[in-house]
């Protein structure tokens, strides 16, 4: 069974726009799948639904082999906790708050102990390059900074599967770079990548690409010329 | 997520918002600040009106002739009556009769003036036993001595006169050993009093006092007292030293039925009761007030919770998103306000006691009224109590709609 499946899923609004117009496919564990469209397309919705943020109208979502309402409120924050990470455009970091943390905030919702928090956080911070910037607070931080906390942020609970809503979007094609490297290594390291983008460049260093168009998938391909990022945190 | 873990989210939420933070809480701090100075303030009110009217003290007991006064009508009649004789007053004097009583003195009150050399001044005389007052009241004369019981039997022509009188007839001039005249005769300033702050119902600065033998002799030619004045030894021995006297009066006066009483017994507890429900009523009418500052005070931290609430819609979709559950967000928010005018609560217990205790210095050093400052320890737990409830319950609304928020709709705001 997929690691991740939905069937016919369709999002309408009660004013009756549709965002997602029956949208079918299955990713597998350990796949790194990009997702691409113009605005509009529906493919934020598309992640809010699969990370278990929004409910769909109707169709079927599958992941890890159970729909959201086999869960209750509570469980899918707890879901989302422990096996979801989110990375977004805007970061979303606490305002004037540390690295530390701002890493640290997931596991303050988990049942992770206390005394272990300090190691995970360290190793989510090393994971991202950031260890002399570990007591700096966010405004403190370049954009591209902030991008590589929110990443830390998204692993420190290792969770099964990162969901990167336009992770570049905010940034210049340097911190980018260096971005898409960190995400090719996480998925190298056995990570379920979702990622989010409307750049070809950047939806090109994923193994497949699903491109939606008005709500439904366009097409659905393989990425043959894989980008790879790397070096980018050489000097 | 822990308790300490939501304290601490809010702590922090609450430090990242200092001043507006503070704008939310000025209205709980002028709430409780208004809380604990009223029951600072009230309690040094209450005691104060108790002390003076006390004057003589809770532990004081009044005899006097005649029917108890039912009426205006009746007090003259009691002014009248002549049934308090001096066996009554050494029956009561007897431990064996009465074991209650630490003191006891007869009172004549003479009405009149007082005149030396052409100056005259009406104070208020009465004839009793010296030592009573003085001791009653804490006071001895500043200068000269205290007539004693070989004055009285002797009825000696001697008075002991307050310093507003000394004043009166003296000027600044030196009035011991002087011949001041009451009714045509001539009596011996033996002592002065120094002067006393005014108490209620008793001024001791307008008071001649001389032998209750020399009144009833050679002023009024009586041979009854206007009063017995005695003092249990403590206030709770009150209730039983009256039933004892009562007994004894009847027995000396061969009474059998308590309603052919010819004399009735007063006491100060009836008068300390009303004053405490009058001085209960006025804090629960200033309580009502300051319940409806709390009310708007709450509605203030209300609306910068939910000010908060909107301008953190982010944050909170963040948080919801990273696997906050509505509880936590509640918890959270609920945290903020309660800790919020909790710290409020303590700013209003320190700020309402120093304003308090300043009240007592000026009341005591300018106005010259010797008030205690007193902060009732419930008013603090009270204070504190209430803020924290305010920001419990005007939490509750803002906090609900925070965890009520969905993530995405949160994550999209701009």
């Amino acid at each position: 069974m997929a690691f991740l499946s939905i069937e016919n899923v369709e999002k309408s609004y009660p004013d009756g726009t549709y965002a997602l117009r029956g949208v079918s496919f299955s990713i597998e564990k350990g796949e790194f799948v990009a997702i691409m469209g113009p605005s509009g397309s529906g493919k934020s919705t598309l992640l809010h639904v699969l990370g278990f943020l929004d409910r769909q109208s109707k169709g079927v979502y599958r992941f890890d082999g159970k729909t959201m309402d086999d869960y209750t409120e509570e469980e899918l924050a707890h879901v989302r906790n422990k096996k979801m990470g989110f990375v977004f455009q805007a970061f979303n970091l606490l305002p004037r708050t540390t690295t530390k943390e701002n890493v640290e905030l997931p596991l303050l919702y988990s049942d992770v102990k206390k005394s272990e928090h300090e190691k995970l956080v360290k190793e989510a911070i090393l994971a991202v390059g950031l260890v002399e910037r570990t007591n700096h607070l966010s405004s403190q931080l370049s954009g591209g900074e902030r991008q590589r906390v929110a990443i830390a942020r998204a692993l420190v609970n290792d969770p099964d599967i990162i969901f990167a809503d336009e992770p570049t979007g905010n940034l210049d094609s340097k911190s980018g770079k260096m971005i898409m490297e960190i995400i090719q290594r996480l998925h190298g390291e056995g990570r379920t990548i979702i990622l989010i983008t409307h750049e070809t460049y950047t939806a090109q260093h994923a193994q497949r690409i699903i491109r939606m168009l008005d709500g439904k998938i366009e097409s659905d391909t393989v990425v043959d010329n894989r980008h790879i990022a790397r070096d980018s945190f050489e000097k | 997520m822990t308790i300490k873990d939501s304290i601490q989210i809010a702590l922090k939420g609450l430090e990242t918002n200092r001043s507006r933070s503070f704008l939310a809480i000025l209205g709980i701090v002028i709430g409780i600040t208004a809380i604990i100075l009223m029951m600072s303030i009230g309690q040094g009110a209450e005691s104060l009106i108790l002390r003076q009217i006390g004057g003589l003290g809770a532990e004081t007991i009044v005899v006097r002739p005649g029917k108890e006064p039912t009426g205006p009508t009746d007090v003259g009649e009691t002014l009248l009556a002549t049934s308090l004789k001096i066996k009554d007053y050494q029956a009561l004097q007897k431990k064996s009769n009465v074991p209650g009583v630490v003191e006891i003195t007869p009172v004549l009150l003479i009405p009149g003036s007082v005149s030396f050399e052409g100056e005259t001044y009406r104070p208020t005389i009465i004839g009793s036993k010296a030592d009573f007052f003085l001791e009653v009241f804490d006071v001895y004369p500043k200068v000269g001595v205290v007539f004693d019981e070989v004055d009285i039997s002797q009825n000696a022509s001697v008075a002991i006169i307050g310093s507003k009188v000394a004043e009166e007839l003296f000027g600044g001039g030196e009035a011991l050993g002087e011949q001041i005249s009451i009714k045509g005769r001539k009596f011996r300033v033996i002592g002065v009093l120094p002067p006393k702050g005014q108490v209620v119902f008793f001024d001791l600065n307008d008071l001649v006092m001389i032998p209750y033998t020399t009144a009833q002799t050679y002023l009024l030619g009586i041979d009854y007292f206007h009063e017995i004045i005695l003092k249990a030894e403590s206030a709770g021995a009150v209730l039983r030293t009256v039933s004892d006297v009562e007994t004894t009066l009847r027995e000396s006066h061969g009474i059998e039925n308590a309603k052919d009483d010819d004399f009735f017994v007063v006491t100060q507890q009836g008068l300390v009761e009303q004053i405490q429900v009058i001085i209960g009523a006025l804090t629960a009418f200033l309580s009502s007030v300051v319940a409806i500052a709390l009310v708007v005070g709450g509605i203030g931290v209300m609306n910068i919770m939910l000010v908060s609430v909107t301008e953190r819609t982010r944050e909170i979709g963040l948080r919801k998103a990273l696997g906050a559950t509505e509880k936590d967000i509640m918890m959270q928010f609920l945290f903020e306000s309660t800790i919020l005018t909790a710290i409020g609560g303590v700013i209003a217990v320190l700020l309402g006691a120093t304003l308090s205790f300043l009240a007592s210095l000026v009341l005591t050093v300018v106005v010259g009224i010797t008030w205690s400052f007193a902060l009732p320890i419930n008013a603090i737990f009270l204070g504190l109590i209430v803020s924290g409830l305010v920001g419990l319950i005007f939490g509750l609304y803002p906090a609900r709609k925070a965890a009520k928020k969905s993530p995405i709709e949160a994550l999209r705001y701009e």
